[in-house]
């Protein structure tokens, strides 16, 4: 069936909302009624038909034609479904998505997958600061599902991670894998400075290493770790790529030891 | 009791009398298939009957690398046992003093389906000292506990089974214990074949089948001396004169149908030996009817 299509009527005036555009909302509701929907974020009404021409089609997979850096919030609290979009989002996309399948053909702004909690995020350009973070005020990031980015990613990504995958096949900025609670980083490029800053626990992977690493993580040597094995099979489904260095004999470095100390960053055997 | 020839293999008209049991599997690898196998051996030993071991396990059958979640040699486990509780702390014993210890080892579940979840490196993992760390890959989630040669990894949990069967039987009898065993051997490489069920005696054959009960106080089983080719002239035998040997093969499967299918696998390995080079005669054993709910009528299975 047909994807219920939005085509971009060019560059927004505005940030644009693009939350209310997720397949659980937008199920039942004719084109007319979806037209009607605010989109603004400013005392200028912007609504769906202002910003987009509606195609008819079947609302459990929506397809987002024409990027912007103002889209804001793309599948913001989606729970099922699939939204493409078809260029470049702002910022929060796919924040608190517990299901479904987000995928951006373009770059992503800061906090993509922020409070994530189930589902898939790809992002084949690059992502923003604080990939999978928390906004302020919160004491967890995301906490579940995948994160494909595969472009390089701003500083910060994965900061306090507490459950779920985040691959990104690039590089990081500083400070990847921040606070970390728990889950998985992967990270194919080399990494900014102190990769893992007062992570607790979790496992983050540098495939190139980084430009500086924290002296309060302690080497414990090269291993072939089984972990690791079933780590490479379930990243395969995603990156081939990130699989492969999963797979190589692995340089344990466990930390950080300022903190918690029980997380661990891997060194593939270059 | 009226029996049937096939192939010159006399077929006793009387049927194996089963039980309700509880059920899992695991799966265990090793960096070799000789190491998963030792593991399996170890975690399965004295695991014969539930009468006095707790519980009844066996290695159902050995799994190539493609088979396994970590892409090593590995073999997939049995384990049945009369109640969930006593699943559990027989799983969690085993796996910890037997798997957690044999070099290279890591164990998952080994079974997708099933009515309740048994602790499998919940358990185990506090063997870690806080060291311990979980990693959740999808709907699976997995305990690493350091140990003196790496990791060992193992699942989460495991799924338990109600659906299970025990006590599945071939009675096998011949006329020198070496034509028995060579049918019997026979009827279990057969068995072997099928899946989802283990022969937990050693080899896969009992030759110490018991009747219920006891003369002496505290005894709940003795030997069953209607079977027993030496009390021939003094009790109230089955066997006829021309027998000189039983011997017995008990099947547990995770369901119904496994063990069907296990009983039929071995009857007809059985009846193709012949009697010449094999059994004479193969009955089962029951109890009346009436303590098993599950009944296998050997003429049903015929080949």
């Amino acid at each position: 069936m047909r994807p219920l299509t939005f085509a971009s009527r060019g560059a927004p005036t505005q940030r644009l909302d693009l939350s209310p555009l997720t397949p659980q909302n937008l199920v039942g509701k004719t084109v007319a009624e979806i037209a009607k929907v605010e989109l603004g974020t400013t005392r200028v009404r912007v609504t769906v038909g202002d910003a987009f021409r509606i195609r008819e089609g079947d609302p459990a997979t929506i397809l987002i034609e024409g990027g912007s850096a103002r889209f804001d919030r793309v599948g913001m609290g989606m729970t099922a479904g699939a939204i493409h979009v078809e260029g470049e989002v702002g910022v929060e996309a796919g924040r608190g998505m517990s299901g479904g399948e987000l995928t951006i053909r373009g770059a992503a702004g800061p906090f993509a997958a922020s409070g994530m909690k189930g589902g898939t995020l790809e992002i084949e350009g690059e992502a923003g600061e604080r990939l999978g973070g928390p906004l302020s005020g919160e004491t967890a990031g995301m906490s579940g599902g995948l994160v494909l980015v595969r472009g390089d990613a701003g500083p910060r990504a994965g900061d306090r991670l507490r459950r779920g995958l985040i691959l990104i096949e690039g590089r990081a900025g500083a400070y990847a894998g921040s606070r970390m609670i728990a889950g998985t980083l992967a990270i194919g490029g080399e990494a900014g400075d102190l990769p893992g800053y007062l992570m607790g626990r979790g496992t983050i992977l540098l495939g190139r290493g980084a430009t500086l690493l924290s002296p309060t993580f302690g080497d414990c040597g090269e291993h072939d770790l089984v972990a690791a094995r079933l780590l490479a099979d379930f990243v395969a489904q995603a990156s081939t790529k990130l699989a492969r260095l999963f797979r190589r004999p692995l340089r344990r470095l466990a930390g950080d030891l300022a903190a918690l100390g029980k997380g661990e960053i891997l060194l593939p055997r270059p | 009791m009226r029996a049937l020839t096939v192939n010159g293999v006399a077929i006793d008209d009387t049927f194996a009398e089963a039980f309700d049991m509880r059920a899992t599997a695991i799966v265990i690898t090793a960096p070799s298939a000789r190491w998963a196998a030792q593991a399996a051996v170890t975690m399965t030993g004295f695991a014969t009957s539930v009468i006095a071991c707790g519980c009844e396990a066996g290695l159902e059958r050995v799994l190539s690398p493609r088979e396994t979640p970590d892409g090593r040699p590995g073999v997939r486990v049995l384990m049945f046992a009369v109640s969930t509780a006593e699943l559990q702390r027989q799983l969690q014993n085993r796996v910890g003093q037997c798997v957690l210890t044999s070099p290279g080892s890591a164990c998952y579940a080994g079974i997708d389906a099933g009515e309740d979840k048994l602790k499998l490196g919940a358990a185990i993992r506090f063997f870690g000292d806080g060291w311990q760390i979980a990693k959740r890959l999808g709907a699976r989630r997995y305990w690493r506990v350091p140990v003196m040669d790496g990791e060992f990894v193992c699942e989460s949990t495991t799924r338990l089974t109600k659906s299970a069967v025990g006590g599945g039987n071939l009675i096998v009898m011949g006329a020198s214990a070496p034509k028995t065993l060579a049918a019997t051997e026979a009827a279990v490489k057969a068995m072997r074949e099928v899946s989802d069920v283990i022969m937990p005696f050693p080899g896969g054959i009992a030759r110490s089948g018991s009747k219920v009960g006891s003369k002496y106080k505290g005894a709940s089983a003795s030997t069953n001396d209607a079977y027993c080719p030496t009390l021939k002239g003094a009790v109230d035998s089955a066997l006829g004169p021309e027998i000189a040997s039983v011997l017995e093969i008990v099947i547990d499967g995770l369901a119904s149908a496994a063990v069907t299918e296990a009983m039929r696998a071995g009857l007809a390995a059985i009846v193709q030996l012949g009697p010449d080079r094999g059994a004479l005669r193969v009955g089962a054993g029951n109890y009346g009817g009436k303590l098993g709910r599950h009944h296998y009528h050997l003429k049903d299975l015929l080949p």
